[in-house]
């Protein structure tokens, strides 16, 4: 197998040769793509899979034809999970390689390190991950979801349908957890839970000893009422955490967990028989039965040549904003920024569930929302989802210093934090 | 259906006694049983074939009826439910419950118990639950064992029932009670019984409730004491009793939670232990400062990977086979390490460190390239999973006791190794004197190879054990490198005992600290602690006496 894997990386360093080689020869036919994914470090675990993804992409794309008759080319770097490294990419993509749209990132860190370099330089970028919002810049499109696309539609499931009392918000401790259980704690609060029934709690990135903070859950869930945990737990840590709860005997139907990080390629690294009934807020899931998924799953099975790879949701949102960024460059006729940009407000395309994802002027985009069991094999089952899809709100309406703003990128407002109170944009530009 | 007799009457007469209506119903089913089989079955049918609904609410209902039908074949149809393996034919909807054999299914039909044959998993539809229903489907199934023949069954089946009885529930347990030869279902069903007169009954009642349960550990027990506290209109006898009875209940639960923190601390300390112990011979011993023995971590761990998926149907077993395999990798690893690398850079411990660093990204590197950046997943054989209940408030996990166990074995095993066999001694004396022992003969080139490898072996055994409580994945090691390192320096360099006091002590402290600072803080304050204490005491908790100390 090894062998073989070699053999690969070889192949593919001539590849990457031959097609920087060419990209020499024909460098005005071809438009540039570049992806700012981590390939090593920490992060490699989910970001390769977004690399591969938008080269899946791309290659699909240049067999149809390419973009207004010109091939793409992906330009790819690596910024190894290194937050500053993000933004120094960035600089030498756009003003080395000339890149003319990003593809990457995924930690919010990582994202806020790239800005001041792409809104400097006038660059697009695409972020394809679910965040914490309170964020809308003029040059970067959020495909992935935002609070009120996933985390607030998960409590209100856990509120009316499993009529769950009682709150445990876990977190790993960082920016989106804290931000997003800052909003959460905001909303229980309006809807009348009291303090006592919130139990808030951080641990450190790649936490492994959960023993204590697993029997504080347990304890926190035997007073009576009924109990859920929402995790915003991020990566790796989540494996050990659940493993604890099995061991320790906390079932789906005592204590559910709601997991806003925890997708299809997470639980790929685990045995999953104990955390049956546990549940996910995603966008997209790869059992959702729809024949453009179908196809897209068949596709990048062939692509990674691997039956056993999964796709998740951070895929289906490279997938819209790949799809959107091609019929914006059409539609303006250009791959100049502020053109593409200006285009992109409004565009359509069909999404992975069987619906439609539009780009709205704040930067984000509609989606529906769907609630997962977790399965025996790793999979989910689909149990709750939104009638039609939501709109991704940049400002949650839940905390006192965002409840005002407002985004839109259009004219003659072209602002991405508009107070509606005082009636100025903020000089910020994000 | 013959068993449904003038008792079945009496007995449906008794649990629906004071409700009329409920009466009727129920000696109208029991007519109806008793009757006509025919109409019986095709109801029984009708009823399971409505479980194929896409809606969970149909679902729930369906659950419902089955579980009220007097009927043999329910149990194994919401057994099904509850496995997941009820399904539908597509072509037909008919519902069937499957097995699984070589990939493809085996189906019995559920109303007649006739084998339909087997087909690919495209044909037939899974009936899916939620857990609502899951939760539902397991009290029914509960109340269904009671009058099962395996006491572990009627006592998880009691134990789901607890604190959530009525009043048919009530009697009927009581009934049951009567002819239990079992003392835990026994106790389990007069605690059952007591929760419920605790609510419903009258004053005495309630005293004499409260008197069975004074002792009774469970969570739902003080619940509901707390519960009837908050209640004015309570009677003074009773509130006394209730609250002596809480207080109590309070007092011994606050020991098991000292119990319970102490075994947590001890267990992670075994975790620091395991990881640590390696190093202490490399660097305490040797005096090598190897960065990379976090991966030599990693590559136990992904050995037991590999072991794994090598014998993939004797998961229980691989254990066993991955320790050695483990231990032999890794050393093989080390030594490599040592034949190549750090035997040209004794005494420059900088270069040591910088080229050991070097040499701990390769592996990575190496096993992201040989195996896959992502994690893998090693399974945890059965006798590792689950825990080991104490009493009511306190459940130990397998797991964990086992990798505390194993890691007194292995720092004994060392200990052992290091006092009593000719390879210890060697290596003692080259640690103590590298001339003087060159001098009496001793390949000192060939120890310090065995020493490494020794140090390496052991890093290699603590990942196998690492891999049953964490992520296995190339980066596992680097989360481990900077702890292991902590508790050497803390125990004092040069000394297992110092690993060991140094490892538990740390572990324990920790968690000890967690409840009041959280995870985060708990980690920072234990870091802050040794800091000073190396200030203060710079050679650790135990440290080297004699004159090799002074070197």
């Amino acid at each position: 197998m090894s062998m073989i894997r070699r053999l690969n990386v070889v192949k593919f360093a001539l590849a990457g040769a031959a097609l920087s080689f060419s990209a020499l020869t024909q460098a005005a036919d071809t438009i540039k793509v570049g992806v700012l994914h981590s390939l090593s470090g920490t992060m490699a675990i989910s970001e390769t899979t977004l690399k591969d993804t938008v080269l899946m992409m791309i290659d699909e794309q240049n067999k149809a034809g390419g973009v207004m008759g010109k091939k793409l080319e992906a330009v790819v770097v690596d910024p190894a999970s290194n937050w500053p490294l993000f933004a120094e990419k960035t600089r030498e993509l756009l003003a080395k390689k000339k890149v003319d749209v990003i593809f990457g990132c995924w930690t919010s860190v990582s994202r806020k390190s790239v800005l001041p370099v792409i809104e400097e330089l006038n660059g697009l970028l695409f972020y394809p991950v679910q965040y914490e919002g309170e964020e809308s810049s003029k040059n970067v499109f959020y495909t992935g979801a935002a609070p009120n696309q996933q985390a607030i539609p998960a409590v209100d499931y856990l509120m009316n349908d499993l009529g769950v009392k009682r709150w445990v918000l876990a977190g790993t401790d960082y920016v989106y957890p804290r931000t997003t259980n800052k909003i959460l704690e905001a909303y229980l609060k309006a809807k009348g839970v009291k303090q006592k029934d919130i139990m808030i709690n951080y641990t450190p990135f790649g936490h492994s000893d959960w023993q204590s903070i697993v029997s504080d859950i347990k304890k926190f869930g035997s007073k009576g009422k009924k109990t859920a945990v929402v995790s915003t737990i991020n990566g790796d840590a989540n494996v050990p955490f659940y493993k604890e709860l099995g061991n320790q005997g906390i079932g789906s139907d005592d204590i559910p967990v709601v997991a806003f990080s925890v997708g299809e390629e997470e639980l790929s690294g685990i045995d999953t028989k104990p955390l049956v009934g546990h549940l996910a807020a995603w966008n997209y899931f790869q059992s959702v039965d729809a024949d453009v998924n179908s196809d897209f799953i068949k596709a990048w099975k062939k692509f990674i040549k691997s039956d056993k790879r999964v796709t998740n949701d951070p895929m289906e949102a490279t997938y819209i904003g790949f799809k959107m960024w091609v019929k914006a460059v059409e539609k303006a006729g250009t791959t100049d920024t502020d053109a593409v940009e200006a285009a992109m407000i409004g565009i359509s395309v069909p999404n992975l569930t069987g619906g439609i994802a539009t780009m709205m002027p704040n930067h984000h985009l509609t989606k529906p929302v769907l609630i997962g069991e977790i399965q025996e094999d790793g999979q989910f089952e689909v149990v709750w989802q939104t009638d039609g899809t939501v709109v991704g709100d940049a400002w949650s309406d839940f905390l006192p210093g965002s409840k005002d703003l407002i985004s839109d990128w259009r004219a003659p407002l072209t602002c991405g934090n508009y107070n509606v109170k005082t009636g100025k944009c903020s000089g910020q530009n994000f | 259906m013959d068993h449904c007799s003038a008792v079945q009457k009496t007995f449906s007469r008794i649990r629906y006694g004071s409700r009329l209506l409920l009466l009727l119903f129920g000696l109208v089913v029991a007519w109806t049983n008793a009757n006509s089989v025919m109409a019986e079955t095709t109801g029984f049918e009708q009823i399971v074939q409505s479980l194929t609904t896409s809606k969970f609410r149909d679902k729930e209902k369906a659950v419902r009826e089955l579980a009220a039908v007097q009927d043999k074949r329910t149990m194994p149809v919401l057994q099904a439910l509850l496995d997941a393996r009820l399904y539908y034919r597509k072509a037909d909807k008919r519902v069937v419950i499957v097995e699984r054999v070589d990939g493809q299914f085996r189906m019995t039909d559920p109303v007649t118990a006739e084998e339909l044959g087997t087909v690919p998993k495209r044909k037939i539809k899974k009936i899916g639950i939620n857990n609502k229903l899951r939760k539902l489907l397991k009290s029914k199934l509960a109340s269904l064992s009671l009058e099962g023949p395996d006491p572990s069954v009627r006592l998880s089946a009691i134990e789901q029932m607890q604190g959530q009885l009525d009043e048919s529930q009530y009697l009927y347990i009581k009934k049951l009670l009567e002819q239990e030869r079992d003392d835990d279902v026994r106790s389990a069903m007069v605690a059952a019984l007591a929760l419920y007169e605790l609510d419903n009954g009258s004053a005495d009642q309630r005293i004499k409730a409260i008197e069975v349960l004074s002792g009774n550990l469970a969570q739902v027990v003080s619940n509901r004491l707390q519960a009837l506290l908050e209640q004015d209109d309570l009677e003074k006898e009773v509130r006394k009793a209730a609250i002596k009875a809480l207080d109590r209940i309070n007092e011994r639960l606050k020991i098991n939670s000292i119990i319970e923190t102490t075994f947590f601390g001890l267990s992670l300390g075994s975790v620091l232990l395991l990881a640590a112990i390696g190093l202490a011979i490399t660097f305490g011993v040797m005096g090598v400062i190897n960065m990379a023995h976090g991966e030599l971590i990693m590559i136990g761990a992904y050995t037991t990977y590999l072991v794994q998926s090598v014998m993939p149907n004797y998961t229980d077993l691989s254990l066993l086979v991955a320790i050695p395999a483990a231990f032999l990798v890794s050393a093989i690893f080390g030594i490599l390490i040592e034949r190549f690398i750090i035997r040209h850079l004794y005494g420059r411990p900088l270069e040591t460190l910088l080229a050991t660093f070097g040499v701990s990204l390769i592996l990575q590197q190496l096993v992201r390239t040989v195996v896959s950046a992502q994690n893998v997943a090693v399974s945890n054989p059965s006798w590792m999973s689950g825990s080991i209940q104490i009493n009511a408030a306190l459940s130990l996990t397998y797991n964990r006791l086992f990798i505390f166990i194993f890691a007194m074995i292995v720092f004994v095993a060392l200990l052992l190794i290091l006092k009593k066999t000719a390879l210890g001694l060697q290596v003692r004396a080259v640690s103590q004197n590298r001339s003087m022992a060159k001098a009496m003969g001793i390949r000192s080139d060939w120890v310090d190879a065995m020493t490494f490898g020794l140090g390496s072996g052991v890093a290699g055994i603590a990942g196998v054990a690492l891999s049953q409580l964490t992520n296995v994945g190339p980066n596992m090691g680097q989360s481990y490198i900077i702890d292991s390192f902590m508790v050497v320096v803390f125990g004092g360099v040069g000394n297992l005992w110092g690993t060991f006091v140094g490892a538990l002590s740390l572990g324990v402290a920790n968690k000890f600290i967690e409840p009041f600072s959280g995870a985060v803080l708990a980690k920072i304050l234990v870091l802050v602690f040794i800091i000073m204490f190396i200030q203060k005491y710079p050679r650790g908790l135990f440290p080297q006496k004699g004159r090799s100390a002074e070197n």
